[in-house]
């Protein structure tokens, strides 16, 4: 050794493993426009499908002539529901059990339901052919409001007509889907008679949409003379594809091959099965030739999946003093037309029961009853674990309605009631097992940075301020702290469509020392193939920037779930973490082959194993991969590659602590973010810059949100949000500076303590927007005002509460 | 978002752009940025067999500036409004205007000539139009003539100019005093919930002059007479500006849509002017 030998910092450095701010390695790719998207796949004979939509949300179809379509030079077909159903493809199963009308089978549900799929040798020439169907429809009445469809005599799904069992038990009504039920009523009703406080609320969290930047989309390509059907789609669960097409189109799985090339966001939007993907199958069989269907964004917004809708009423009952006794929370929920929620199979409103939050809450109920009205399906869980956004919200508006009630400071409220350190693994009142938390040190530190008590004596000053008529703007102070519930999760309680959700990892390590590893899940701008790779580098001591990362490829890729809810790195992370330690302990046996020792007598150090106690005898990786595959080591098969399936033992459970103050212009109803400042403990911090990156991208898609983002109806069914004119998508100049802080709790068991983060800071994000929205009009007897919060809303609130006057 | 099949022509000439107006009629309309038209085509709420695209017509381009008047080119782009340091001393209102459309993409290739002549009540430029005592220079095959932006208007999307006129240039006198365009709006590239451009001249402390607009208040753009009288001759102390925003609001006709609800649309209205008079007040 000599002074240019590394060191063992320097070893570490280069591998840029765990812990370090390595640069996107995707981003090269698609900062110069060489991504590769659904859109950009181009076959020869391609042909491009499009759809007739329904202008109606709820009608009678009483006929379609496709006549006139057909007759336009350059269409090859117009396929309807009656061209299906021989194929038995003219509906679909949901995930959620339920089943979806892939074309319109006698009437429609939803304005911009798929009626006809027109297939022609262009995009241009499809274009127009949608235009030239013919389709009579009898309107019918509409029902936009889930409490109106419940009362109402008007059969939404007259296909389900005298089933009073649905997949999650007995339905109440022709327009009911489910009730699901959680913890204990009677006691919780039991604990709220009794209480010395109660807060009541009622809140809705509007309809919106995940709008990824790229729309959904699939290019299908049947090959009749080797029978085997290849799929590109924007899919973030490809496996799960390629399992339900082999069972609903009878072609064999191994003859199906799905491939998720880039995808450009997904944010839930992309883990259903939509009309679009069904009908470019069925085309590309029925013509021999490659079709492709990209939607386009109106077509996105109005059709695919949506999130939240959800109608929540909430009861939490204290003591005097502020210590919380109990909550009961009901909500009914706006499905749409079709149940097609993405959720585990048992879940029917996603893991809403962790709706009693980061606090210590002796007894809770949750009750969700599940409603088909006339609007688009979905149910998605956008940028979140399934349905966390929206207990986060109710929990966090909860928080700050008891807060009025028993006149306190709803941070220190907050503080008296969280689980404490020494709680953990700590049992909700609703059956979860939160792993691991820290929550008064991140609350603490979050308080401090800010400065919390001189934010409320600028604010108390604001208010008198403005009571003396010397300013307009009142200031609020908005505070979250959220648990989430992420990495779904252990196969004994979730599955989807029957599939275990676990996830998986392959390790092939090349002779020359470098490497490719893939796994089943899907990045849609996540960085996998930056971060896993060091989780990889860390393990198996090969530089991350050796390590190829690949997904998305069914005939290459292990089985997985695929990339939602924050799963990847609890689950797929996992298994990539389990799968380097094979190949290291292999790595183990071939090193000590090589320096001539017993197994026991090396042990790794960061790149190499070394001989215990003489770190001068070494052998590194790269010499212990050249010798997998050239020496003849007894006892040992040449190669070095492992696979890992993992089935995580609980979810994790990241939390937050976030702050947000703003200033209102109760004139305009404008408000402006001062500061943002979030704190996020999402255990072992694999990538610190990549972090940094999703909680930017969360918060913003929060703010979104809270602050004007929706999918509107009229009474008539029309989508009012239509076009990115009105669908708030906010940009550089709508986004605040973002202050990021964390601390550190690893998940005790996960193998490397990692939590996921991706939608932490929206589910945080989103009731810390609105928190600081509804405390400036605090003093001045605001309770609870409906998100979201745009201009008119906020000045509405200002004038209700007579500040205008 | 596919537009109905169109065929596309590029003269180089008034002429021939006349020419073909007079063979298609109705159906060939002229194209200038097609940042409003493009998106119509799209959604197939504007079928146009024959578009028109004036961006090689030769001389649409051009800034004149005088001592007493500014004309601009019909083909003079947003961006170029932004960035051309002389009429930005001449006329600092068009640029604070400009700055408020759309996104600097749009801006690239959206026209003043475009964004006047469309008759969108959300486009910016008419009602600022309305307040500068623009004057559109109109050429059609009887010739050429010329029309007030003030008495251009007649509702939403329809103009005083004939299906086969183009609007070549747009001639102002060189605004005098104080101004100040005022937009609310939801983000950035949204039109506006309400916009008020002002021009106020001072004279011996008081206010000489008084041009007062509003744009997306009603289905054409609002240049109220009544605001501007009720400012003439005051010290523009809050009660003349509370009387110039009741007359505007006489004037107005909001419409409830996305952007909020009549009351809410009535009121920011009078928040936007009233901030639109005292910045261009501070600055006479
Ligand atoms: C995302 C987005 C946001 C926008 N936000 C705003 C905004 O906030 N405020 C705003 O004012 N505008 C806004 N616009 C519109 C933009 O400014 C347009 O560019 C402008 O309104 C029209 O100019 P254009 O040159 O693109 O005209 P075009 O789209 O080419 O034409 C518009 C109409 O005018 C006609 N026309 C054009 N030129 C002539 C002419 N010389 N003679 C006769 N008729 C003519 C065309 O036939 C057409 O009917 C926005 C546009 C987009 C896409």
């Amino acid at each position: 050794m000599n002074d240019l030998t590394p060191n063992r910092e320097e070893r570490t450095a280069n591998l840029k493993g765990m812990g370090c701010a390595r640069k996107r390695v995707e981003d090269a790719r698609f900062t110069q426009g060489q991504g590769n998207y659904v859109d950009d796949v181009k076959l020869p004979g391609m042909l491009h499908g499009d759809f007739v939509r329904s202008p109606y949300a709820h009608a009678r179809v009483k006929s379609i002539n496709k006549e006139a379509a057909l007759a336009l030079p350059g269409v090859v077909a117009v396929l309807t529901a009656e061209d299906l159903a021989p194929l038995n493809l003219h509906w679909m199963p949901t995930l959620a059990g339920d089943k979806q009308m892939v074309l319109a089978d006698g009437k429609v549900l939803f304005q911009g339901q798929e009626v006809a799929f027109v297939v022609a040798n262009d995009r241009y020439i499809a274009a127009d052919a949608v235009e030239l169907v013919e389709v009579d429809y009898e309107e019918l009445p509409v029902i936009t409001d889930p409490f109106e469809a419940l009362q109402s005599d008007v059969v939404l799904r007259e296909d389900l007509a005298g089933q009073t069992e649905g997949a999650h038990g007995p339905r109440k009504h022709h327009n009911h889907i489910f009730t699901w039920e959680q913890g204990d009523e009677a006691a919780t009703n039991q604990v709220m008679d009794s209480a010395e406080v109660v807060a009541e609320e009622s809140m809705y969290y509007h309809r919106t949409h995940p709008c990824p930047l790229e729309t959904c989309g699939s290019v299908a390509s049947m090959d009749k003379v080797n029978g085997k059907l290849t799929l590109w789609g924007t899919f973030q669960a490809p496996h799960v594809v390629r399992t339900v097409a082999a069972l609903l189109s009878g072609i064999e799985e191994h003859n199906i091959r799905v491939i998720s090339p880039d995808i450009g966001g997904g944010f839930g939007n992309k883990v259903g099965v939509y009309p679009g993907y069904i009908c470019s199958i069925v085309a590309s069989i029925v013509t021999g030739k490659p079709v492709k269907w990209v939607e386009d964004r109106m077509e996105n917004l109005m059709s695919t999946a949506f999130a939240r809708d959800y109608w929540m009423k909430g009861k939490i009952s204290a003591t005097k003093e502020g210590k919380i006794t109990g909550l009961h929370c009901h909500v009914t929920a706006d499905h749409g037309g079709f149940d097609a929620c993405a959720d585990p199979t048992k879940f029917p409103a996603g893991f809403m029961n962790i709706c009693t939050g980061s606090y210590d809450i002796p007894v809770a109920y949750l009750g969700v009853d599940g409603v088909y009205t006339n609007k688009a399906p979905g149910g998605v869980s956008y940028r979140c674990s399934f349905r966390v956004t929206e207990a986060v919200y109710f929990i966090e508006r909860m928080i700050e309605v008891l807060a009025i009630e028993l006149d306190m400071d709803a941070a220190e409220l907050r503080r008296i009631n969280f689980i404490k350190k020494e709680q953990f693994p700590y049992t909700a009142a609703l059956g979860w097992e939160y792993d691991s938390g820290d929550y008064h040190t991140a609350w603490d530190k979050a308080l401090k940075t800010v400065d919390y008590e001189g934010l409320r004596a600028e604010q108390a000053e604001r208010v008198e301020a403005f009571k003396r008529g010397e300013t307009r703007k009142l200031m609020g102070v908005g505070l979250s702290f959220f648990t989430e519930i992420v990495g779904a999760g252990p196969v004994k309680n979730c599955d989807i469509l029957g599939m275990g959700m676990f996830d998986s990892c392959e390790i092939r390590i090349h002779p020359t020392g470098s490497a490719i590893a893939r796994l089943g899940t899907i990045s849609q701008g996540q960085g996998h193939a930056t971060t896993f790779a060091q989780i990889l580098a860390s393990e198996i001591g090969i530089s991350a920037d050796s390590i190829t990362i690949e997904e998305g490829d069914t005939d290459t890729a292990p089985y997985g779930l695929g990339t939602y809810g924050s799963r990847s790195t609890p689950v797929a992370g996992a298994a990539t973490a389990l799968a380097g330690r094979k190949i290291r302990a292999k790595a183990q046996m071939i090193a000590a082959y090589l320096l001539e020792v017993h197994d026991d007598d090396v042990e790794f150090d960061v790149d190499r194993f070394v001989v215990k106690g003489a770190p001068e005898r070494f052998s590194t990786m790269k010499d212990i991969a050249y010798a997998a595959y050239n020496q003849a080591i007894p006892g040992l098969e040449p190669g070095l590659e492992a696979v890992s399936y993992y089935d995580p033992p609980n979810m994790t459970y990241p939390f937050g602590a976030y702050v947000c103050v703003m200033d209102i212009d109760v004139d305009t109803g404008v408000p402006e973010i001062r500061r943002f400042y979030a704190l996020d403990d999402c255990g072992t911090r694999i990538n610190p810059m990549i972090i940094e990156g999703q909680v930017h991208g969360g918060l913003t898609e929060a703010l979104a949100v809270a602050l004007g983002q929706e999918i509107a109806y009229d009474d008539l069914g029309n989508v009012k949000t239509g076009t990115l004119m009105d669908f708030f998508l906010p940009t550089a100049w709508e986004v605040p500076n973002y202050e990021t802080d964390f601390t550190v709790t690893p998940s005790p068991h996960h193998p490397i303590g990692a939590k996921g983060v991706g939608e932490s800071p929206h589910v945080g994000g989103v009731p810390c927007f609105s928190n600081a929205v509804q405390d400036a009009f605090r003093a001045f007897g605001l309770r609870h005002t409906n998100m979201p919060h745009d201009h008119w809303r906020i000045w509405q609130t200002a004038n209700k509460l007579g500040l205008h006057d | 978002m596919i537009p109905a099949a169109f065929d596309y022509y590029r003269p180089t000439d008034m002429a021939g752009v006349l020419a073909l107006l007079q063979q298609h009629g109705d159906d060939a309309r002229v194209m200038a940025g097609g940042h409003s038209l493009i998106p119509m085509m799209k959604l197939r709420m504007a079928e146009v067999p024959h578009l028109i695209d004036l961006q090689d017509v030769a001389g649409l381009d051009q800034i004149s500036l005088s001592a007493e008047e500014i004309t601009l080119g019909a083909m003079v782009t947003q961006h170029t409004i932004i960035n051309h340091p002389d009429l930005v001393q001449a006329a600092p209102i068009l640029r604070e205007a400009a700055l408020q459309i759309a996104d600097p993409q749009v801006r690239y290739m959206g026209t003043i000539g475009g964004n006047v002549a469309n008759g969108d009540p959300g486009n910016d430029m008419p009602g600022l139009m309305q307040c500068l005592d623009a004057k559109l220079t109109l050429v059609g095959p009887e010739g050429e003539r010329q029309v007030a932006a003030r008495d251009y208007y007649e509702a939403a999307y329809m103009t005083d100019r004939a299906d086969d006129e183009v609007l070549v240039a747009i001639t102002m006198p060189v605004p005098q005093g104080g101004f100040a365009y005022e937009k609310q709006k939801r983000k950035i590239g949204d039109y506006a919930t309400a916009a008020a451009a002002v021009q106020i001249g001072k004279a011996d402390g008081k206010v000489a002059t008084a041009s007062v607009a509003m744009t997306n208040l009603s289905d054409v753009p609002v240049w109220s007479e009544a605001a501007n009288a009720a400012l003439v001759g005051t010290e523009c102390a809050p009660e003349a500006v509370k009387a110039a925003v009741a007359a505007m609001l006489g004037d107005i006709d909001p419409s409830e849509d996305n952007r909020g609800p009549v009351a809410f649309k009535r009121h920011v209205a009078g928040v936007v002017l009233t901030r639109a008079i005292n910045r261009a007040w501070s600055r006479a």
